[in-house]
């Protein structure tokens, strides 16, 4: 059974790595371009893992990633950070918020699937 | 690799569209309508450029974005305030980034000594900038272009460093004797749950590291009446007896750092680990081969975190104690983040799909066949003597609504904004009014008006040129606006508008307006026209578009660099469009550029001439009438002209101006077709009789086979056959040239 994941960037070049690498490794990927849209999607798919970015419009990623655990549905789902700031401080806002854990840009695929063996059952 | 390539031409197509947003952005903030959104926008646009730089490797433009975006952030944190001087150079930043990613595209280079200076001013006027320029430091010294370590480190990434020890020596030949097995005890945190980490998972990587057996420590949990289902009880100690570094043991734990107490002991060296501060100094520390350069730049936010400590080298020992408290407490200095702002005003999302555009220009093509093949039909029901009420012409005539509007519907697909044009052009106008200290005011409009993708892409060198003759000879210097009257800063107005199935394209400026007088010297002086013609204002002030004619009594840099005007009224024509000026002295003058919406199909009047069909193009043709003999005037051995209301314009026989045929036809014999050829010039062309107006697909007959002198394009009619467009402007010009051999008037001639 393949996984699952959730990519959520407005950025189109992110998203189209992150779904070339993860299609490569066997993954299913759903994607959406901001938090806002990102929530949207949650509503009809339960992915495996939810990998987010933290800057994007209309609801940036902390905001995100509160909300998905401030729901029922996938409070307990992994979500990994995508940052290009390797800086403790933004790390640490993301785990306050619920992440999981994170990603840092730009990402070997390699180092993306490990990230997400790391944090998914 | 094919797939990174398409994604890399996605990320520059996104640049593309982010330099646009950067701009939009930037322009709001320097007309004082930007909000909070306005500067996330700003920032996120240099963000994601730099995010998708990065993972193509593409370092120079990485670098220049990184002091960039380090600068946005200061100013979205309230850090830096936003002034007019600091949008200027934000303006500026924004140009030398598309520089960059410009130079990214093709493989060059961009001009770094102007991005190193650029750089050097952003980080003046960052936060750090200012206090570190307030210490000692000079901020503009070339040391401070120094986003090297810090874009490193990001690419490092605090987890994925070489340094992580972990499996590069989990391969090596045990570098550490460990004979003694690893005892980790970890008991997680009810925040470690709550963040979807699981302990299972951890006790999995651990055992990826070697062999594990695990004791699960139930002593605190509580009895079931008690029990918190989302609270943590549960403690392991976990027995590794593996040759790995305490760091990959650490390591594991990265992601639940805070989130649970890890105790880590037995290995060779059993020290309790500071785990806050292993990983952080792991943070810090600088990739191996860029430690030596690091300490240079200290003005970086991200080299101010703290010293680089000495670098992790795999093959030493566990270099456990080097890492010291002190280390720790000093990483605490982060910047605040400013929470980014939910911004209310969400850009509208548009629905829209990606095709290739080969795919649509096919489908041009098809339909282009199309039309033909449905006007074939039709000539072969006309022939074939059907009545014209029969069914079968009724359903031919459905049949070419159907065309026409098929046609219509896939020119809309391909059609575009001018948008993509227009949003070149203010970095244009900032570059010339530097260069000519000249203050302009871009005014744009009608950037929604839609052309076809073919028209779109030949539309920028002209309006460039226009816009670089409106701030070079228009408007004049701030000192002489002053003297004038006028306000200091000059304005120019960028308008797009349809008009009469055309595009048109004008460019104002509220400047001096043309020298007649000089102009008409000047054209004298270069033997353009003689020196006691007689000429209208307009007439006057055209003559700028003649070949050989430049105004600027000392070549500027601007006009120097460019070509004349005469060179972008030849390529508009062959464009099939115009270009003209009116001016008003004192007041300003206009470009008034018009063109077809569309390269692929014209409306042309179908001829016999010397038993060849030929299509005029319908743009030009003002009237056609058959002349009585009289209104015929003979003028000079050859030349005839035709006497029409008062006016007598020049006759050119088409079937001998291309060599169809030799002797002349009278042209009461034939039919004539009043032309306007390039501006107010009139024309009469001779042909044998008229066939009709029809829409014809152009074909292009120098791809196909060669250019021909006064010849534009080919087109297939109905019946089967090539006929030829005639480029009216190229037609009349070669007869004007011919005729200028023997004394005759020229065409501006009346009455």
């Amino acid at each position: 059974m393949s996984r699952t994941i959730l990519t959520v960037d407005d950025s189109r070049t992110m998203r189209d790595m992150l779904r070339l690498a993860l299609v490569k490794a066997g993954f299913d990927v759903v994607e959406a371009v901001d938090g806002l849209h990102g929530l949207e999607v949650l509503g009809g798919v339960d992915p495996d893992v939810i990998i987010t970015d933290i800057n994007m419009p209309n609801l940036d990623g902390f905001g995100f990633i509160e909300a998905v655990r401030d729901g029922e549905r996938h409070r307990a789902t992994p979500i990994l950070v995508l940052t290009t700031e390797s800086d403790p401080e933004k790390k640490s806002r993301a785990r306050q918020a619920g992440a999981t854990g994170w990603i840092v840009k730009p990402f070997h695929p390699d180092k993306l699937v490990e990230a997400i063996r790391r944090v998914a059952a | 690799m094919d797939e990174l390539e398409e994604i890399k031409a996605t990320f520059f197509m996104e640049c593309e569209e982010l330099l646009a947003d950067l701009e939009n952005g930037l322009g709001a903030m320097e007309s004082g309508s930007a909000d909070g959104e306005t500067i996330n926008a700003v920032f996120r646009a240099v963000h994601s450029i730099k995010g998708g730089a990065g993972a193509f490797g593409l370092d120079p433009l990485v670098r220049f974005a990184h002091v960039f975006e380090t600068l946005l952030d200061d100013v979205r944190s309230h850090k830096v305030e936003v002034t007019a001087e600091l949008v200027r150079e934000l303006l500026r930043a924004a140009d030398i980034l598309a520089d960059h990613v410009q130079a990214a595209k093709s493989d060059g280079v961009a001009d770094e000594a102007r991005s190193a200076d650029m750089a050097a001013v952003l980080e003046s006027l960052s936060a750090d900038g200012q206090s570190a320029a307030a210490v000692a430091h000079p901020a503009a010294t070339p040391v401070v272009f120094a986003p090297i370590p810090s874009a490193t480190a990001d690419n490092m990434g605090g987890e994925f460093k070489p340094m992580t020890v972990s499996l590069m020596s989990f391969d090596e030949p045990a570098p550490v004797a460990a004979s003694e097995p690893w005892t980790v005890t970890f008991r997680p945190k009810t925040e470690l749950y709550r963040n979807a980490n699981d302990p299972l998972l951890l006790l999995r990587e651990l055992e990826r590291l070697g062999p594990i057996s695990v004791v699960i420590d139930e002593a605190s949990l509580p009895l079931l009446q008690d029990l918190e289902p989302e609270a943590a009880y549960l403690a392991f100690t976990v027995t590794l007896d593996a040759p790995v570094q305490q760091t990959a043991i650490l390591e594991v734990f990265e992601f639940v750092d805070g989130d649970c107490d890890v105790d880590v002991s037995g290995g060779v060296a059993a020290p309790v680990f500071d785990l806050a501060a292993l990983l952080a100094a792991a943070d810090a520390a600088p990739p191996i081969a860029e430690q030596g350069a690091a300490p240079a730049f200290a003005p970086m936010p991200v080299a101010n975190i703290a010293p680089p400590p000495p670098p992790v080298v795999e093959t030493a020992p566990p270099p456990v104690p080097e890492f010291s408290g002190a280390l720790a407490a000093s990483i605490k200095t982060p910047s605040p983040q400013q929470q980014q702002a939910k911004g209310n005003s969400a850009p509208e999302a548009q629905a829209t799909i990606r095709v290739d555009p080969e795919r649509i220009d096919r489908l041009i093509d098809l339909v282009g066949e199309l039309v033909i093949n449905q006007a074939m039909l039709a000539q072969r029901v006309i022939e074939s003597g059907l009545a014209s009420s029969s069914s079968v012409a009724l359903g031919l005539d459905e049949l070419e609504q159907l065309t026409r509007q098929i046609q219509d519907g896939v020119m809309a697909i391909r059609a575009q904004s001018v948008k993509s044009v227009f949003q070149r052009m203010p970095r244009l106008v900032r570059e010339v009014a530097n260069m000519t200290g000249k203050q302009v005011r871009l005014v744009t409009e009608g950037e929604a008006t839609e052309v076809d993708k073919t028209v779109i892409e030949r539309l920028g060198e002209p309006i460039t040129h226009m816009l670089r003759n409106a701030i070079d000879h228009g408007l004049e210097t701030p000192d002489e606006r002053r003297a004038a009257g006028k306000p200091i800063e000059g304005t120019v107005r960028l308008v797009a508008l349809h008009r009469g199935g055309r595009i048109v394209i004008e460019v104002s400026d509220d400047g001096r307006g043309i020298n007649r007088k000089r102009v008409f010297s000047i054209a004298v002086e270069k033997e353009l026209i003689a020196p006691d013609a007689v000429l209208t204002d307009e007439e006057i002030d055209n003559l700028i578009f003649l070949p050989g004619f430049s105004t600027a009594s000392t070549v500027s840099d601007i006009s120097g660099r460019g070509v004349g005007m005469d060179v972008v009224r030849r390529s508009v024509q062959a464009l099939g469009g115009r270009i003209s000026i009116s001016s008003k002295p004192g007041e300003g003058s206009t470009f008034t550029l018009s063109l077809p919406l569309t390269l692929a199909v014209l409306d042309g009047m179908v001829v016999d001439v010397a038993g060849q069909t030929l299509v005029i193009p319908l743009t030009a043709i003002v009237e056609s009438l058959r002349p009585k003999p009289e209104e015929v005037k003979g003028l000079g051995p050859q030349g005839a002209v035709l006497s029409v209301r008062d006016t007598f314009v020049p006759l050119v026989d088409i079937a001998n101006a291309l060599g169809f045929r030799a002797e002349k036809r009278l042209p009461s014999e034939g039919v004539v077709l009043l032309i306007e050829v390039e501006d107010g010039g009139r024309a009469a062309l001779v042909a044998d009789a008229i066939q009709g107006q029809r829409q014809v697909v152009i074909k292009s007959l120098e791809s196909n086979y060669r250019q021909v002198e006064g010849i534009a394009a080919a087109t297939i009619l109905g019946d089967g056959r090539v006929a030829l467009i005639v480029d009216v402007d190229a037609l009349v010009a070669m007869r004007k040239r011919d005729t200028n051999r023997s004394p005759e008037p020229t065409l501006i001639a009346a009455e």
